[in-house]
């Protein structure tokens, strides 16, 4: 087989990403101490460039599989790498000055953030078993070492070990429910295993399905396999938790879709049900344990976690509508989280962390644009119109509503307003309390440019418009899933 | 002649081994790592039984795979592993108790 540019056209954002990251490293590396404001930059000039090109080159609308099935090509993983090149770029920008006031700005922690985007990208356009634990272990393996980045923090490599600990767990299952399925139907390729699958499945089927469902319930977060998140999101530097917080999540939505909902659509009675429990468990652990938290950035992990319950909601649905709904929510909930964590970083300074809630106390007084760009995005979380999250979790009842699971849309609906407790509380903090007496003393040695404070301006206000509007990313995710 | 089933099987220990090592071990962190070995060599056992079984080069080609990503897997590991006793002076894993709630 020849390879010609056309045949691989498809694949330029993996191309160019790869590209960047080797003339990164490189530059990185020779630039010395002056690459500390070189690479930086690059990178943000790296991901417009790749975004430019995968606009130009990489638009498919028909579904085509590349490099011998390996690599599907397809308007969903199209829209979802830009969406990628775009958190990942935002998620850089918003944590440049964290990571300069504690000296752990180095060329190695934007190198690993491209790489985990590649995995991202491999990951999302995956058309075989292999390309799906390559995928996941590229993005896996660059967040671990993200996690640990902070090298004289002990907290950090702790939750890192738990991460990689638990992660490889993940990992091994995942590759066991993939060598059984391989032997029961005798191919890797996910089209091909969809095509083989049919029900009533053998015993051997089910089981390398439930390896599957354990481990896509783990790198999503699901209850009762969520036992590292918490953990990681607390002990990892903020920039880190921001960055895992966001762009993975795609990458995982995407995982549950090609593997669950495509290649495993022959095994979808039993999953169903698998996942249902998995999102009932989710919901309740996941709210009611985020209300006695004192920590924001542990109260944001479980709020991912009621988060993922929701998403999960949307593939018990089980119908091409779940599935648009599932993403949907999952973009909304990246935007939001990118909001939210900036918030925390853009407040943090040298020495203070601001990642307690009773950091926020007072924060109108001192922020007034921080303090409303994070009472907007913790209103959007709990579901409150006009902004985007109301549409969001409807949208999850409306499928769950047609598909006759009306007992989800009760348990759902009841933690969703469990949920509003603790997002109000914050923005009772943060508006109707008295700021601490004893302010941090350390004041920022540098301070975030305008341009960063604009940016999570634009972020909370594309929440609002996004609500005001929901129609247009509605449609598309209809679209890109039909 | 080793039938498939009996290969099959023993993969199946060795990967129950694995959890179980990775849950019992609360002393040493080195042990997690090797149980964490073990885990994708019992995957690997089974891709290349079921490859033989089938005549079907794709899965020991996955072996390979795997194999490469469990070297990059161990040195990622290691790292941190050297980062946390460096911070902590053990490599204890009932040590890592900070984080929690």
């Amino acid at each position: 087989m020849v390879l010609t540019w056309s045949s691989v056209a498809a694949a330029v954002p993996e191309i160019s990403l790869t590209a960047a990251i080797c003339l990164i490293l490189l530059v990185d590396v020779f630039a010395g101490e002056r690459g500390r404001r070189v690479t930086p930059t690059l990178t943000l000039l790296a991901l417009a460039v790749g975004a430019a090109l995968t606009v130009r080159y990489g638009h498919v609308t028909e579904r085509a599989p590349l490099f011998a099935g390996m690599y599907v090509a397809d308007e969903l993983g199209f829209v979802l790498k830009l969406a990628g090149f775009l958190l990942v770029a935002v998620a850089l920008l918003y944590s440049r000055t964290y990571l300069e006031n504690r000296s752990i700005l180095r060329g190695e922690y934007y190198v690993l953030a491209l790489t985990a985007l590649l995995g991202i990208f491999v990951l999302v356009s995956a058309g075989s078993l292999l390309t799906v634990y390559l995928g996941v272990e590229l993005l896996a393996l660059s967040v671990y070492a993200m996690v640990a980045f902070d090298r004289d923090s002990g907290v950090s490599a702790e939750s890192a070990m738990k991460y990689f600990v638990l992660g490889a767990i993940a990992s091994g299952a995942l590759l066991y429910g993939m060598s059984l399925i391989y032997g029961l139907t005798g191919t890797l390729d996910l089209a091909e295993i969809a095509a083989r699958l049919r029900a009533p499945n053998t015993a051997g089927v089910i089981l390398g399905l439930t390896f599957i469902v354990v481990a896509v319930a783990f790198k999503l977060g699901a209850v009762p396999f969520h036992m590292w998140l918490p953990d990681v999101y607390e002990g990892a530097p903020t920039s880190v938790t921001l960055f895992i917080g966001t762009a993975p999540k795609i990458a995982y939505f995407a995982l549950a879709l090609r593997l669950l909902a495509q290649g495993l659509a022959g095994t979808a009675s039993e999953w169903v049900q698998m996942l249902a429990a998995l999102a009932v468990l989710t919901l309740v652990v996941g709210n009611v344990v985020a209300i006695v938290q004192s920590n924001l950035k542990r109260m944001l992990a479980y709020s991912t976690i009621a988060n993922v319950g929701f998403i999960v909601l949307g593939f018990v649905a089980g119908t091409p509508d779940g599935y648009a709904a599932a993403l949907y929510y999952t973009l909304v909930y990246v935007l939001v989280a990118l909001g939210s964590f900036g918030v925390i970083l853009l407040s943090s300074a040298k020495g203070f962390e601001a990642d307690l809630l009773d950091d926020y106390r007072g924060l109108h007084q001192r922020d007034p644009l921080l303090a409303l760009a994070m009472m907007m995005l913790m209103f959007s979380t709990a579901g409150v119109p006009p902004f985007v999250g109301f549409w969001a979790k409807l949208r999850i009842f409306q499928v769950l509503w047609e598909t006759n699971h009306l007992w989800l849309v009760v348990i759902a609906a009841g933690m969703s307003v469990v949920g509003a407790y603790y997002y109000l509380r914050v923005v009772k903090l943060m508006y109707f309390d008295e700021p601490p007496t004893a302010l941090p003393a350390a004041q920022p040695a540098a301070r975030p440019a305008a341009g960063v404070r604009l940016a999570l301006g634009l972020n909370a206000a594309a929440v609002l418009l996004l609500g005001v509007l929901p129609g247009p990313l509605l449609d598309l995710c209809a679209r890109l899933i039909h | 002649m080793i039938t498939l089933a009996q290969l099959l099987t023993l993969s199946a220990i060795v990967f129950s081994l694995a959890i179980a090592g990775i849950f019992l071990n609360r002393k040493n962190m080195i042990l997690l790592l090797m149980c964490v070995e073990l885990l994708l060599l019992a995957a690997n056992f089974n891709f290349i039984a079921f490859s033989r079984y089938l005549s079907d080069i794709n899965g020991q080609v996955f072996v390979f795979f795997v194999l490469t990503v469990a070297a990059a897997e161990s040195a990622i590991g290691l790292a941190i592993l050297v980062v946390l006793f460096r911070e902590r002076g053990s490599i204890n894993v009932e040590d890592l108790n900070t984080l929690k709630g």
